[in-house]
């Protein structure tokens, strides 16, 4: 049956009480952030920096600028060739890769103890002394460029790209992390350069360290390989607006040979520290994202048998999120799954959970937290994200206790207000002939 | 409390050099029911896991698809506990459950905190020996399943190649057929099918239970022999499966429907694990194709750049001899017949001259780290170990190690020319036809 359950984005974090994590948090003279919990049970390390770089900060006729540099990191320094980076860390049984998403980037390495010198001085060495080489830099484009075209075999990729674009529109949250091919195109060395100088800092930066490492080993690798990186000024934060007057209701229909049709509904949603964000989630919980004890998957997988997975979330982001509602079923059941979408969304927006839906839920939430933080590597992403959203270490105390604290009245409240069951945005890729949808 | 009368294996499994030592405990009940534990005290967790030794392999004739549907029938209930109760009482204890099946095994786990762990052993106990399979719930579940195939294979371009390419490969050993089983197959599979098989497959003596994480073994074996230990064994089981012939001459699968990108996929018959050669295999994949640095990748989507991603598949875990998978999606406006040359020099030329030391060295160093970052998750521990045991024994693990550790560059080119020849493979070609694409 393999659906995992995702209930919560990367940036959700739930917690426990009987799970202490010992973090010590110290801010460096150029104002990296540095976070790090000594862990010995296994000879590894785990690091993730987390850069505040991402397409909040890129024009957009230059949508894919944050993720392209972050990838040309890896394609060569003041020392290294593109190729001469990738054998060194692949010969360690090493990883260093680099991801951008809506909020941020981030660098990631995990490495043997016995190789952490040698790791962190690649890590230093791409993150410090990147020279964006011209060649590797059009070598780079046309593969981004490729991989957007090939993932357009993958129908769920097509409505995803499609929703949050009539959701978001000109926000950068409205369009992918890559950009498109005419953007791609538009990006120049010199805006990669500039970008890089211009967000690369480590006082837009925290540091996450996690494994086998003693502070005294710890305080000399971070001044030996991150002391000399220097702080500057951050520019201007781009002005962004929500156009939020519009909220009509929109169907979008796309035609391809398919057996099946890929359904995505839902509207705009909340941002990460909205006050919501824990009602919500149990809200949401409830209604699609509880894997098999939501209410979507008990209807229409278990009990009308017509999709193999439905799930709903809530993604939160720092400006703004997403709610949506996610399926695939044959063609010419889509009409009858949407309208049963439809209908728990009213649902839920009009009748109150049940006491044992809300008791199961809170339960699910609070008790599952510790498995988030059940490997160094999570552990690692979780403490940087903690520190970028704000949310204190003492979060991991605080969170069973805003869980506990929300009310089969406020779980009504905010379904009421968040979820829009009439003017909501709906995309369907599908054979359309089958599908023969009514509107 | 019963005496358990069982005797209690404690074994020290220590990696060589680099590895990381591991106590393993091993145990078994009088009813042939094999328990293995490995404490792990990093974190308040742990996972509880329920192997089967069946999969696709050991479904009859025209019902492909039986092992995994019967997997999706696990979570639709016994007389005692109703249909899709039995994930929601794992979550409402804030854990998570799951299941999957493989042509070897199918695999039922759960992963939630410690002292919740023990919830799961009288579940998995139920469904072992008192499955409803209501008519019904059938009928749904398959219609559910179907979905799955839609959903993973028949929209998906390259994943469609994959099962005509090993459909091809094989003439007479069941790995031919999908795990999830061909639409039709699907459509014929009845309650009294599924109830067959389970009373076979589904017994003490043909499962493996893992547990690792943050447990005390003396206490879990009790509570495993509560739940487990007075289950009557099953019947023994023949699970031998037809072997197939040796491949005389290249076949090749052409493949025509709706689709962005060209793909090519090659597959050739390969031994599995333990036979000697597996080792050099799993090399020679990784020199291949094992990251950025790799020889196919700095060929094809780097110097060359006609592919836009190119890997190789062999592990070897498999019961019977499985395949070694080539595989690159073309670059846009590059031919597909540059890539299948390109691929093909490459493979000659590691027939024709050693890979160097430090490229041998490398693909070690990567097994050999990635098994040691896997410990760093107690569900991945537990899929490895369950694994190598249904493979044959779990100390398996040590001698793959040993194995990997003494492969020369010789040995490489000479597993490449004994496997990697024409007369042994199928190639399978995705031709993308004109597409349809209207925005309303």
């Amino acid at each position: 049956m393999l659906v995992f359950l995702l209930i919560v984005t990367a940036n959700c974090l739930l917690p426990t009480n009987a799970f202490a994590l010992n973090v010590k948090k110290t801010t460096l003279q150029n104002g990296l952030i540095v976070l790090y919990s000594e862990e010995h049970s296994l000879p590894i390390l785990m690091l993730t920096l987390l850069v505040k770089a991402s397409p909040l900060n890129e024009p957009k006729d230059k949508a894919g600028l944050a993720n392209l540099t972050a990838e040309l990191l890896l394609e060569g320094t003041r020392h290294r060739k593109s190729t001469d980076i990738s054998e060194e860390i692949e010969f360690l049984g090493a990883s260093l890769d680099t991801s951008t998403s809506s909020d941020y980037t981030t660098v990631t390495l995990s490495v043997l103890k016995k190789d952490i010198n040698k790791g962190l001085e690649l890590f230093s060495d791409i993150l410090l002394n990147p020279v964006f080489p011209q060649q590797e830099i059009e070598r780079k484009k046309e593969i981004i460029k490729g991989s957007l075209k090939h993932r357009e075999e993958d129908p769920s990729f097509i409505a995803e790209r499609t929703f949050r674009n009539e959701v978001f529109g000109e926000h950068p949250y409205g369009r992918l992390t890559e950009g498109l091919g005419e953007t791609i195109d538009s990006i120049k060395r010199e805006d990669l350069i500039r970008f890089y100088s211009d967000y690369f800092l480590p006082n837009n930066s925290i540091l996450s360290i996690v494994g086998d490492l003693t502070e005294e080993e710890l305080n000399v690798l971070v001044k030996g390989y991150l002391d000399n990186w220097a702080r500057a000024n951050l520019p201007p934060m781009l002005p962004r607006v929500f156009d939020q007057t519009k909220i009509t209701k929109i169907i979008k229909k796309i035609d391809k040979d398919l057996t099946q049709a890929s359904i995505i509904l839902g509207n705009i949603g909340i941002s990460r520290n909205n006050p919501d964000y824990y009602a919500v989630s149990i809200m949401n919980y409830i209604l699609g994202g509880g894997g098999f004890s939501s209410r979507l998957m008990q209807s229409i997988r278990d009990d009308m048998g017509l999709a193999y997975d439905v799930d709903s979330s809530f993604s939160t982001n720092k400006e703004k999120g997403i709610f949506q509602i996610e399926v695939q079923t044959k063609n010419k059941s889509a009409g009858l799954v949407i309208s049963e979408i439809v209908k728990q969304m009213k649902r839920i927006q009009k009748e109150e959970v049940s006491d044992d839906e809300l008791a199961d839920a809170k339960s699910y939430l609070t008790g599952s937290f510790m498995r988030r933080l059940d490997t160094n590597r999570k552990i690692a992403d979780f403490l940087a994200l903690v520190e970028f959203y704000n949310l204190g270490f003492d979060y991991i105390v605080k969170y069973p206790v805003y869980i506990n604290s929300i009310t089969k009245k406020d779980i009504l409240r905010v379904a009421k207000k968040y979820l829009n069951s009439e003017n909501y945005v709906l995309v369907v890729v599908a054979n359309q002939k089958k599908a023969a949808l009514k509107y | 409390m019963k005496q358990i009368k069982v005797n209690l294996i404690f074994l020290l499994l220590i990696f060589p050099s680099t590895l990381f030592a591991l106590e393993i405990k091993e145990h078994r009940f009088e009813n042939g029911l094999k328990v293995l534990i490995i404490e792990n005290h990093k974190a308040p967790v742990a996972t509880f896991q329920v192997w089967y030794r069946t999969g696709s392999r050991n479904e009859p004739a025209g019902k492909s698809g039986l092992s995994h549907l019967l997997e999706h029938m696990m979570f639709k209930g016994t007389p005692r506990y109703g249909p899709s109760v039995f994930s929601k009482i794992i979550q409402k204890n804030g854990g998570t459950d799951n299941a999957y099946t493989t042509q070897d095994y199918t695999v039922y786990f759960e992963i939630s905190s410690s002292d919740r762990i023990m919830l799961a052993f009288d579940l998995e106990s139920d469904r072992m020996q008192n499955l409803t399979l209501d008519p019904k719930e059938v009928l749904s579940e398959r219609s559910v399943v179907m979905e799955e195939r839609r959903l993973r294979y028949e929209d998906d371009p390259q994943n469609s190649l994959f099962e005509e390419v090993v459909a091809a490969a094989y003439k007479v050993h069941p790995y031919q057929r999908p795990v999830i089983g061909w639409m039709s197959d699907l459509e014929s599979i009845e309650r009294d099918d599924l109830y067959k098989y389970y009373k076979v497959n589904y017994s003490p003596n043909n499962a493996v239970i893992v547990i690792v994480g943050d447990v005390k073994t003396d206490q879990i074996i009790e509570h495993v022999n509560k739940s487990f230990g007075h289950i009557q064994s099953g019947p023994l089981r023949k699970s031998t499966a037809s072997s197939e012939p040796d491949q005389k001459g290249e076949r090749r699968i052409l493949l025509r429907r709706e689709a962005e990108m060209p793909y090519l996929l090659i597959a050739y018959h390969t031994p599995a694990f333990p036979h000697e050669d597996s080792y050099s295999l799993a090399v020679l994949s990784l020199i291949l194709s094992g990251g950025k640095s790799s020889r196919l990748y700095k060929s094809l989507v780097y110097e060359k750049k006609i592919a836009l991603n190119v890997d190789t598949e062999y592990d070897g875990f498999n019961k019977d001899p499985y395949l070694f998978f080539l595989d690159a999606t073309v670059f846009p406006e590059k031919n597909i017949n540059d890539v299948e040359d390109a691929l093909c020099t490459e493979i000659e030329k590691i027939k024709n001259r050693p890979p160097s030391e430090q490229e041998v060295q490398k693909a070690r160093n990567q097994i050999e780290a990635s098994f040691i970052m896997e410990q760093d998750s107690i569900y991945l521990e537990a899929m490895k170990y369950g694994m190598f045991e249904i493979l044959g024994d779990w100390r398996l693990i040590d001698r793959y190690l040993e194995g990997i550790r003494k492969v020369t560059p010789e040995d490489v080119t000479t597993v490449a020319k004994k496997y990697l020849r024409k007369d042994n493979r199928t190639v399978g070609i995705l031709i993308p036809t004109k597409e349809v694409k209207s925005e309303k």
